[in-house]
């Protein structure tokens, strides 16, 4: 997946983040994450300790002990703080670079009687219509209702080449506020009242002022909050247990032994996971409204995907020539260059750039000859050179035009026109040269990214108004596992439907007010910015740069959340093996001293044990940081490979991970220990 | 040494080929197909719905079937509280020929709790204590329905599992489970065992001219079987003997024996229970025990594969218990093997391993076979006192009810292991980058809720009572042992009866109030709280919505799988446990290795 360039860890974002980890410790935020809060408790309680060690029963430890184990704690829950603190900066950054393409600017607003007042644009209502002209910033968020213009909206998207707004086109009508008009006039109804525009609720989402618990971090929440509850019990039952052999505990221990066993380095990251991943998907330039959206695009095992403009270019390319009537295909690549030396739309410099492929070189329009442009009466183009015409153009059009038509040629035309292509005839004077084949082309490298797609178990559809002879064709070619042709609106929600009864989660991409009943019954759903404003308010998602593709790495989004938060869950838990070995012969081996023997990793002091353990258990969060933030690394594979993978990594690596960190802190403490 | 593992293997190999048509039988049974025997048991089940007004049509959700249940059960509870309640009284005389006198309520109520609950945990030596009505009604009888109770929740666990959102008739599955599957069962093996040398009879004891003719006993009870399962009873001491005259305790012990084991109930006839040679007289009986404890609970497994239609989930599941199984198998009898260090200064051979508490005809290998079968099927029943084992052989009875999924129970035991299998699925299902799904439905919120409350209870009870025992002091002078070991005493009792197992540690006089009042609540909570909060957590999951598989799900019934599930009962299940472990059995362990004894408080 393209990695947008981020500056992820700079000192605005540390720095700050440090005396907001501070804030945070108000119990009143912490009671929100149940982990970190008995962490907090454990920590109250342990410098009550520190005061008067006797305040909870006899069994007591020194006050430097209890001293050392309450900084300790109070540094795991700060640290816990400051991750979620760095998230949230991370977020606040974003939405700054956005906020500044949101400043005030004087709106032109249409009155009824048809005079102009100026205003504020932070006056601006729905449905109010303002006029701006070439050089004027557009106000807010609306549609084009009269005129056409060019709008350069990298201030929005980062694309410097400006964009044709209309009215009445859907994909073209649309506009955002803080763009710049940069000829012509367009009147714009305004479709969102100030604040509540798409940037404002972004900025709202991105800042996290808005941000619930997806459901998965809530199901998260429960299992590790009922966690902590069983180790409580664990651990409160442990001092009677010890009481009656003999071997009374420390409350500060007994403490240390929770926070070492209750799932803290998930419980210190979650939030800032969530944070992250909504961060991640800011920074692809998409507007996700709600976390709930990016989890859920993870789960999608459908992706309904339009073919213009997301599989292909929406352009038909020149592919083949195929000469007929006996000309070879020299002849005919050099009569097609020369056809279309003057044509600038896309289908004549594909023919141009085809032609140069076959060693014909590249041709201008010599002095003397003259242009015949393309109309919709004769459907041909080409030049007028010394009394020589050389034309292009439709097959029946040009067969109008010359002596003979050869057998071949409407054998052939038939044939393109059978694989869902174009035939164009080329002929020079009035003689058939042969047909060029146009074809509408896969983006490069697409059909790689829907084989990632099958890989990880999700089906693409390609959805297209045209025939199904040629959706075949380019369903093929692209590589999609399905297609709907000839496809209405109605047929896209019926599709959507008839999945979703089927148990799966479906997302598509759509930018037009008929597509907005789709949009609104898929699961995932990602509109282009470019649409109209139904098509925004009926999708989960808006994608500035209106580049349909970015629904996949939507869906990779979506999925490297949910694995980051599995594989800390489960790294977490995993680290408890080593802690328990690390606590429990240190607490004990002063009754029974041959419980030494499961003191495996050898370390120095019953108090070094425990103290190495409980640093091990803060320092890992810190450390643990930036894979939140970034995400664990996926590759696009099969679940058993993932699983395989992400078990033996986080698994199996936080079972081994604590056995050599607390061993090589406890050669650290154990100097100063003792 | 090579016979002992050739014996252990042979017995795997039998319960093995036991599970696969067992398996499929219980499955038509279930799932309401033709079975050979139709013709015998529509009738009888018919008779059985009409008396009983059951309507065998119609389908109960999941708030339906375990209100039927707990209904069901409580009346039953009534029953035979009640039946311990009158069995002195002069009406019930013909069915108490050695004049058994009252019982202690705390005694009835604990007895009760733990018979229905398929506990059988016994605080009191059956021949000294129980009448014949209440061997039958108060022990017999809920060996049956408690375990046809356990088995019905099973099969409406799985149903659930399956998509039903009726998780069938609580009455018909209880009806068919006692008449086509506990019933037959019982009665062949049963007559089979009378065959062995098990004595069924109505005869009171019987008595006998000892061949020392008439002398001074010294030794008071009649058959001088090792320490009692549960607890010498102060009255327990039958006043039979006289000299030279010994009192033979009889009565309907072959039903009993096979109901027993093939309920996986474990409450024995006799104080020493299945040590007792009128329960367990040779290496025979012993085999066919340990395979009727085995059957169901296995076959439970081979079943929900043909029930779910997911045959290589089923073999999954088989393979990790069967792992277990046998490595529990493997801790107790090198343990045992290896003996006890400590005995060699008193002339004790360590070459011939550990034989205190174990019976001679049985040997180490088959004892190592009951211990394992009984813990791990949650029977209950003992061929050895587990107070005896070496401790570090007592990891194994200690592990499988910590897990109390290792097969487990009849029904219940599945639904144990699917605890784990849930939070498995939970913690590691995410590692694949999608919402967790199981058995085609999402594992959501309240799914996760379900699982680890009912995970979260067995902690709880344990941790709980040991820890009011130990800090309130109450009645630890039933403690037998000092150090480590009496520290295991208290823990296996309240483990044993968290898990519903019933076996015990001895060693503890648990007839006191307390233990009684605190066991009877344990074994109550043990038993329904999982079931209530696992059959919601079927019935959530049948609602849902059953989404496709793909290659980007995770499978649940592959090696990698049973890898995750193995990690998660070891580091969720097992290490909740280790700091207890280490206190009792490790600690002992490691003491008697370096040969350090323990002084009692008081001497």
């Amino acid at each position: 997946m393209p990695k947008p360039k981020s500056k992820t860890f700079t000192p605005e974002i540390l720095v700050p983040a440090i005396w907001q980890a501070v804030i945070k410790m108000n119990p009143r935020w912490m009671v929100k994450n149940p982990v970190m809060f008995v962490v907090e408790i454990g920590a109250l309680m342990t410098l009550l300790l520190t005061f008067s060690p006797t305040i909870f029963g006899t069994a007591a430890a020194s006050r430097g002990y209890n001293l050392v184990v309450t900084i300790i704690l109070v540094l795991t829950v700060l640290f816990a703080n400051y991750a979620e603190a760095v998230a949230e900066a991370r977020g606040r950054a974003q939405a700054a670079t956005l906020r500044r393409t949101k400043k005030e600017t004087p709106a032109k607003r249409l009155l009824s009687d048809g005079s102009v007042q100026t205003v504020s644009s932070s006056d601006l209502r729905k449905g109010d219509i303002v006029v701006v002209e070439a050089n004027d910033v557009i106000p807010g968020d609306g549609d084009v209702i009269e005129g056409v213009a060019y709008v350069n909206e990298s201030a929005i998207t980062g694309e410097s080449a400006p964009v044709l707004k209309e009215p009445g086109t859907d994909i073209r009508s649309s506009v955002t506020g803080g763009t710049q008009i940069i000829s012509d006039t367009l009147k714009i109804r305004i479709s969102a009242n100030p604040g509540e525009t798409f940037l404002d609720r972004m900025i709202a989402l991105v800042e996290g002022a808005k941000r619930q618990k997806t459901p998965n971090e809530i199901a998260l929440t429960a299992l590790l909050a009922i966690f902590t509850i069983i180790f409580l019990i664990v651990c409160v039952t442990l001092e009677p247990f010890g009481s009656f052999l003999g071997a009374p505990i420390d409350v500060a221990t007994l403490v240390a032994l929770l926070v070492c066993l209750i799932p803290t380095t998930i419980g210190a990251l979650l939030s800032a996971i969530g944070i992250a991943g909504m961060d991640r998907v800011t920074r692809f330039n998409v507007l996700a409204m709600s976390g709930k959206a990016v989890e859920a695009a993870g789960d999608i095992d459908t992706l309904l995907l339009d073919k213009t403009g997301t599989i292909t270019f929406g352009n038909r390319l020149a592919f083949e020539f195929i000469p007929v009537n006996g000309h070879n295909e020299k002849e005919l690549a050099e009569a097609a260059m020369a056809s279309s030396v003057a044509d600038t739309t896309p289908e004549g410099k594909s023919i141009m750039a085809l032609a140069e492929k076959l060693g014909v070189k590249a041709g201008t329009l010599p002095e003397n000859a003259e242009l015949i442009p393309f109309t919709a009466e004769t459907r041909m183009s080409g030049i007028a050179q010394n009394g020589h015409k050389i034309m292009k153009g439709a097959v029946d059009a040009i067969a109008a035009l010359v002596d003979t038509v050869p057998l071949d040629l409407t054998k052939e035309a038939d044939r393109i026109g059978g694989e869902g292509g174009t035939p164009l005839a080329v002929a020079v004077n009035r003689e058939v040269y042969g047909l060029i084949y146009l074809k509408d082309t896969v983006k490069p490298g697409i059909s790689e990214r829907f084989a990632d797609l099958r890989a990880m178990g999700i089906k693409t559809v390609m959805v297209t108004g045209d025939n199904p002879l040629t959706a075949a064709t380019i369903a093929k070619e692209a590589g999609v596992d399905d297609f709907l042709a000839q496809a209405k609106p109605e047929d896209k929600i019926a599709l959507i439907k008839s999945e979703q009864a089927e148990g799966k989660l479906v997302a598509m991409t759509g930018d037009g007010t008929n597509d907005a009943p789709a949009l609104a019954q898929a699961d995932v759903a990602l509109a282009m910015n470019s649409g109209t404003s139904a098509a925004k308010e009926a999708a989960n998602m808006v994608d500035l740069d209106s580049d349909p593709t970015k629904l996949l790495e939507v869906v990779m989004i979506g999925k490297q959340l949910l694995i980051t938060r599995g594989a800390i869950t489960t790294f977490s838990i995993a680290n408890d093996v080593a802690k328990y070995f690390a606590i429990i012969p240190a607490i004990f081996v002063a009754v029974f001293a041959q419980l030494s023997a499961l003191n495996v990793m050898q370390l120095s002091t019953p108090q070094s044990a425990i103290l190495s353990a409980l640093i091990f258990n803060a320092v890992i969060i810190p450390l643990l940081i930036p894979l939140a933030m970034k995400g664990v690394n996926y590759k696009p594979t099969s679940a058993d490979r993932l699983l395989l993978r992400n078990v033996s990594i986080y698994g199996l690596g936080g079972i081994i991970a604590p056995f050599i960190g607390i061993k090589l802190i406890d050669l650290v403490v154990a100097l100063f220990v003792g | 040494m090579v016979i002992d593992i050739l014996q252990m293997a042979i017995v795997l190999a039998l319960g093995f080929l036991i599970m696969i048509p067992l398996g499929r039988y219980m499955a038509a049974v279930f799932m309401f197909k033709p079975t050979f025997a139709d013709g015998l048991f529509n009738p009888i089940d018919n008779l059985i719905y009409r008396v009983c007004r059951v309507n065998r049509d119609e389908g109960m959700r999941w708030p339906g079937y375990i209100k039927a249940m707990l209904l069901t059960n409580l009346a039953m509870w009534v029953l035979i509280f009640a039946t311990f309640m009158v069995q002195h009284e002069p009406l019930f005389a013909a069915l108490n020929p050695d004049g058994q006198g009252m019982m202690n309520p705390f005694l009835a109520f604990m007895q009760a709790s733990s018979f229905i609950t398929n506990t059988d945990w016994q605080n009191y030596g059956g021949e000294s204590t129980f009448s014949y009505m209440s061997q039958m009604f108060g022990l017999i009888f809920p060996m049956f329905t408690s375990a046809a109770t356990g088995l019905a929740c099973g099969v409406a666990f799985i149903r659930g599992l399956g998509g039903s959102v009726s998780l069938g008739n609580f009455y018909v599955d209880l009806t068919r489970g006692i008449t086509r599957v506990m019933l037959p069962i019982s009665l062949v093996v049963g007559i089979a065992l009378v065959g062995f040398g098990i004595p069924a009879t109505f005869d009171g004891a019987q008595a006998a001219t000892t061949l020392n003719g008439p002398l001074t006993p010294a030794s008071p009870t009649a058959v001088a079987s090792p320490e009692a399962n549960a607890s010498p009873t102060p009255e327990a001491t039958p006043s039979l003997t006289s000299q030279g005259q010994q009192s033979i305790t009889r009565g309907p012990v072959a039903p009993l024996s096979s109901i027993k084991h093939l309920g996986t109930n474990g409450g024995g006839f006799f104080n020493a229970n299945s040590a007792h040679p009128f329960e367990n007289p040779s290496p025979v009986t012993n085999v066919i025990e340990i395979l009727l404890m085995g059957a169901i609970p296995a076959s439970i497994i081979y079943m929900l594969g043909i029930m779910l239609d997911k045959k290589k989930q089923a073999w999954t599941f088989f393979g990790v218990l069967a792992a277990f199984y046998t490595a529990f198998l493997a801790i107790d009898y090198v343990n045992e093997k290896s003996g006890n260090p400590l005995l060699s200064s008193i002339g004790v051979s360590a070459a011939q391993g550990n034989m205190e508490g174990k019976e001679v005809r049985f040997g180490q290998a088959q004892t190592a076979l009951f211990a394992n079968a009984t813990t791990a099927f949650t029977t209950g029943s003992v061929d050895s006192m587990h107070d005896s084992m070496t401790p570090g052989g007592s990891v194994t009875p200690f592990s499988n009810m910590f897990l109390n999924m290792v097969f487990g129970g009849k029904g219940v035991g599945f639904i144990n292991l699917f605890i784990f299998v849930v939070l498995g699925v939970f913690m590691t299902g995410l590692m694949v980058g999608r919402t967790p799904e199981l058995l085609g439905k999402k594992i959501e919120v309240h799914e996760v809720k379900l699982a680890s409350l009912a995970f979260l209870m067995h902690p709880l009870l344990i941790f709980g009572f040991m820890a009011l025992t130990f800090a309130l002091q109450l009645d630890l002078g039933a403690i037998s042992n000092p150090g480590p070991h009496g520290f295991s005493e208290v823990m296996y009792a309240y483990t044993s009866m968290a898990a519903n197992n019933g076996s015990a540690f001895a060693g503890l006089s648990s007839n006191t109030n307390w233990y009684n009042v605190s066991g009877g609540i344990t074994v109550i909570l043990g038993r329904y709280i999982s079931i209530v909060l696992m059959l919601a957590l079927a019935g959530s999951m049948a609602a849902k919505k059953t989404v496709p598989m793909t290659i980007g799900t995770m499978r649940t019934d592959n090696r990698v799988f049973a890898g995750v599930l193995v990690g998660t009962v070891l580091i969720i299940g097992a290490l909740t446990f280790f700091p207890v472990m280490a206190l009792g059995p490790i600690a002992d362990h490691l003491a008697m290795v370096a040969g350090q004894t323990f002084q009692a408080a008081g001497s």
